[in-house]
This record gives C-alpha cells, structure tokens and sequence, in this order.
C-alpha cells in the first residue's frame, strides 16, 4: 500500500518514463499489429455481404475504429492535461502533446472514410449527419489544440494553455454534440449507421471492436514513441540526457 | 468606489473615445448580412429562409473579430498584469470587463439586428425573436471567446488561432440561436431553444470567468 | 472463403473505389506517421548532440 504511490511518483518524472516508454512501446506495436491483422481477416475474409449496403458496409472495420479512437484519444488528453494542471508535472503536458497528433490523424481519416461511405450509400460526399458534423469539430478542436501549443514558445505556458484549452474542449464536447444533434434531427438530415434496424452479424461486430482495439494499442505505442523524442528535447539539459546522449555518440 | 464599478467605468470611457473599435464590430454584421443577398440571388423567399443562419453568422463572426480587442490593449500597456497583482478577485474584474466588452461590441448587433432583418423581409415577430436570442446568445460568446482570447495573449498570430480555438466551442449558441428564430418561423415555438440559450448564458456566466482568469495567469506567469 | 475470385475481392461488389480508397489512405496515413515520429526522432537526437558538441568544443572541456 505504502510502495503505489511511490510507484507512479517516480514514473511521473521525464527520465523513468522515458525508460518505461521505450520498453513499453514494442509491445504495443506487435499487438497492435497482430489484432489488426485478425481483424482484417474476419473483416474483408470472414464477414459476409450486408444486405442492405453490399460489399461497401465493409469501410466501417476502419470508420468506425477511427471514430472510437479520435474521441478516446481527446479523453485521454484530457485527463493528461486535468493531471497536469492539478498536479503541476511536465509530463502530463508531453502526453497530451504527444496525443493530439494521432487523435487529430484517426478525426481525419473518420471523416474521410466517412465520406467515401456515404457517396455510394447516400449519394453525396458529405452529409450534415449529426455524427459527422460533430467529428469534423472534434476535428478542430484538435487542429485547435496543435496550433496553440504550437503557437506558444515557452514550454511551462504552452502546456497549462494547451491542458486548459483540452479540458474546455472535453467539457463542452457533449453540449456540442446534443446540439448538433438537434441541429440534424430539426433539420431532418441523414443518418450514417451501419445497419438501419437489423442487427449486427457476429462476425462483423468482431472484426469491429478487433480493429478498434488494434487501432488504439497503435496510438498508445505512437504516442509512447512521440513522447519520448518530446522528453529529449525538454530536458536535453539534464544530466542523463547528456549522458544518453554521449553513449550515442560513441556507439554510433 | 468599489474596484469593478472602477473597472467598468473605465473601459467603457475608454472605448468611447477609441470610438473606431466599437464600430468595427457594427460595420462588419452590416456588411457581412448585406453581401449574402448579393452572394445568393434577390428571391424573397430565399432569403427569408436563410435570414436567421445568415444574421447570426454575421453577429457570429463580428463578435469573433472584437475578441481579440478584450485583453489586447491592458496587456500591452501593463494594466492586465496589476489586475492580475491585485487584492480584488479576479475573476470578478474578468467578469467586469466581459460586460463592457458586450456592452460595447455585442449589444450594438442586438439593435442593429431589427434594421438588418429588414433587408430579408422577416416578420415582426421573427425579428422579436431574433433580438431575443441575440440578447442571450452575444453575451455568450463573448464569456466563451474570452477563454480564448487569454489563451492567445501575446501569442504570434492569435487571431487566425483564436477563431480556430472558439469556432468549434460557438456551435451550440449557432444552433440554438439561429434554431430559434427558425423554429418560430415553422411554427413551433422558439421557447425551447431560447430557454436552452439561457441556460448556457447561466452556466457560461458561471463558469467562463474563473476559467479565463486561469487562463490569463497562465499566459501572464 | 467468400470470394469466388481474386477479381471479386478487389471490385467489392462494384465498391472497390470506396473500399480501397477507405483502407488505402487510412494504411498509408498511419505509415506516413509511424515514418514522421522516427524521422522527428532522429532528427532531435542530430540536433542535440551538435548542440552538446558545440558546447563542450566552446567550453573546451574534454568531450
């Protein structure tokens, strides 16, 4: 009991976690592979035709995951950046920092799957259907995120500025989405689904949530990766970097 | 006096003789809600219908454009730091200065909205409305895009980033605003989206003043 | 197998466009990332260690 809170305390400084990360990461990549791969052999061999939707339906094995993970990943900046702030460590704001990019990746390329579902289904290449829209703003609230803490110089600022625009994000994410939501529904738009009414083949479900899960041990083994060149860089003034540095040199 | 009447006073007298500032934000809704009808084609019926998206994008965007006005001159001349110094909440002296920032850039749209609609042929009652929900929404943005606005402070091209930050964070005042309008003119009543609206502008009221005034330490630390 | 035909499998039914289009970029995409956090990697850690050479060379202590 005594040793946990000691244990997360020393891998919330830059130089543990950096060490944890680069053992970590591997394995994240090697799972991600492999379930991605099964996914995609239940997805494009196993699953049969959709009624309704024919050979198309089969977009949603990388629409669908890309969604789950865009918003996933914006939680989990979030909490980096709630931590950050209440807890004041430079670390949280190197997460999140390290997030946003494959968030802001899995927001665009849910919005891009979704348009080349909803051509063939629906006829056009964007439809204002409630989902979509709040996607494309969860779009920039990510593009909103990078530029700012891009935009800011100094490392402490750019990180409170980015933890406190990620948490006002994640708060008003709902309240967005009940009003796009009534937005559609006044307006009488279309709506995106997989299947209208009928349920969800076994298969299909699985290959589903196998690509979501792989999609999601991807950004966790990207993100570890990312934050551990962001470490470098911010305390390249420490010793151990140094050090770190100078074993390169010489084994190089 | 206390410090936020002091405040007050002090940014509206200030405004009042940068006179130019606050009639940017006028001229801009103006402009912006007479060039759709040119963009769009002179039919009646059109423009009745897109009328409300049309006049709330404009007070959108005009509101989106004086944000960047809110901390911009105290900071450059020191005063936001004393605030930040100072004894008095500040909180409270963010939430003073909202005020008259809506005083002086987003009632003017309030009235100026009546005049405008005109140009698109709404009833009196649509235009009834619409002030309405101009009345509770302006105000909301302008407690939303002050986060914003701290945010940015100082920072190199803050106000291409700080319509990037806020766009996304405005839909919901859009929606319910322009809805209301729109759902009065269906025929359906524009109570709920108003008293939807009145509810953000409670909970902003609430919550975005201590949230700004976070966010100024941070840009001022 | 529910394919009669390799051809099959990569016409989807006449959605091959979209399918492909959808699996295509979203493959690539992640490519170009996993490619770009290596790239930026190994760029951070050039840049550093000319840094500390050029400080240990102006300092001119032994590197």
């Amino acid at each position: 009991m005594n040793s946990q809170p000691n244990f997360w305390f020393r891998y919330a400084s830059p130089q543990a976690f950096y060490g944890l990360a680069g053992r970590l990461w591997p394995g994240f990549a090697v799972i991600a592979t492999l379930l991605g791969a099964w996914g995609l052999w239940l997805g494009l061999f196993v699953a049969p035709v959709d009624f309704q939707q024919g050979q198309a339906y089969r977009i949603i094995f990388v629409h669908v995951p890309a969604s789950w993970m865009s918003m996933v990943i914006y939680l989990a900046m979030a909490f980096w950046a709630l931590l950050g702030l209440t807890f004041n460590t430079r670390l949280s704001g190197m997460m999140s920092r390290a997030l946003a990019p494959t968030g802001a990746l899995f927001a665009f390329l849910s919005l891009w799957t979704g348009a080349l579902w909803g051509k063939p289904m629906w006829g056009a290449w964007w439809v204002w259907d409630a989902r979509l829209t709040s996607e494309l703003i969860l779009f920039f609230l990510y593009l909103g995120f990078i530029g700012l803490t891009s935009a800011i110089e100094e490392p402490r600022r750019s990180d409170k500025a980015g933890a406190l625009l990620a948490l006002v994000g994640a708060i008003n994410v709902p309240i967005i989405y009940f009003s796009v939501r009534w937005w559609n529904t006044l307006h009488q738009g279309a709506s995106v689904s997989v299947t209208q009414g009928s349920s969800m083949a076994q298969t299909m479900l699985s290959a589903m949530l196998l690509m979501a899960l792989s999609f999601w041990m991807y950004a966790i083994a990207v993100a570890l990766y990312r934050v551990r060149t962001l470490i470098l860089e911010r305390e390249r003034h420490t010793h151990w970097v140094t050090e770190l540095l100078s074993a390169k040199e010489t084994a190089a | 006096m206390n410090p936020y009447m002091a405040l007050l006073r002090r940014d509206l007298a200030l405004a009042l003789r940068r006179k130019n500032e606050v009639l940017t934000a006028m001229f801009f809704f103006v402009v912006v809600a007479s060039l759709f009808p040119v963009g769009i084609g002179p039919e009646m019926g059109t423009l009745r219908l897109i009328a409300p998206g049309i006049l709330w994008v404009g007070a959108l965007l005009a509101s989106m454009l004086a944000l960047g006005r809110l901390f911009a001159a105290d900071h450059q001349d020191g005063t936001l730091e004393q605030m930040v110094l100072s004894r008095a909440s500040l909180t409270g002296l963010v939430a003073v200065k909202i005020l008259a920032h809506w005083l002086l850039t987003g009632l003017p749209l309030v009235l100026l909205a009546p005049v405008l609609a005109l140009q698109f042929d709404l009833s009196r009652d649509a235009i009834a409305v619409l002030m309405a929900s101009l009345l509770l929404g302006t105000p909301l943005l302008s407690l939303i895009g002050s986060v914003g606005a701290a945010l940015t402070l100082g920072v190199r091209g803050a106000d291409v980033l700080l319509s990037l930050l806020v766009l996304p964070l405005y839909i919901p005042a859009l929606v319910f605003g322009a809805g209301a309008v729109q759902a009065h003119t269906a025929g359906l009543g524009a109570s709920a989206h108003l008293s939807i609206l009145l509810a953000m502008l409670l909970v902003a009221a609430l919550f975005t003043p201590w949230a700004c005034a976070v966010a100024l330490r941070i840009a001022l630390e | 197998m529910i394919w009669n035909s390799v051809s099959e499998f990569w016409a989807m039914g006449g959605y091959g466009d979209y399918v492909w289009g959808s699996f295509g970029v979203t493959a690539l995409f992640m490519a170009l990332e996993v490619a770009q956090v290596r790239y930026e990697r190994q760029q951070t850690l050039q840049r550093l260690r000319l840094m500390q050479e050029a400080q240990t060379a102006a300092l001119d202590l032994p590197a």
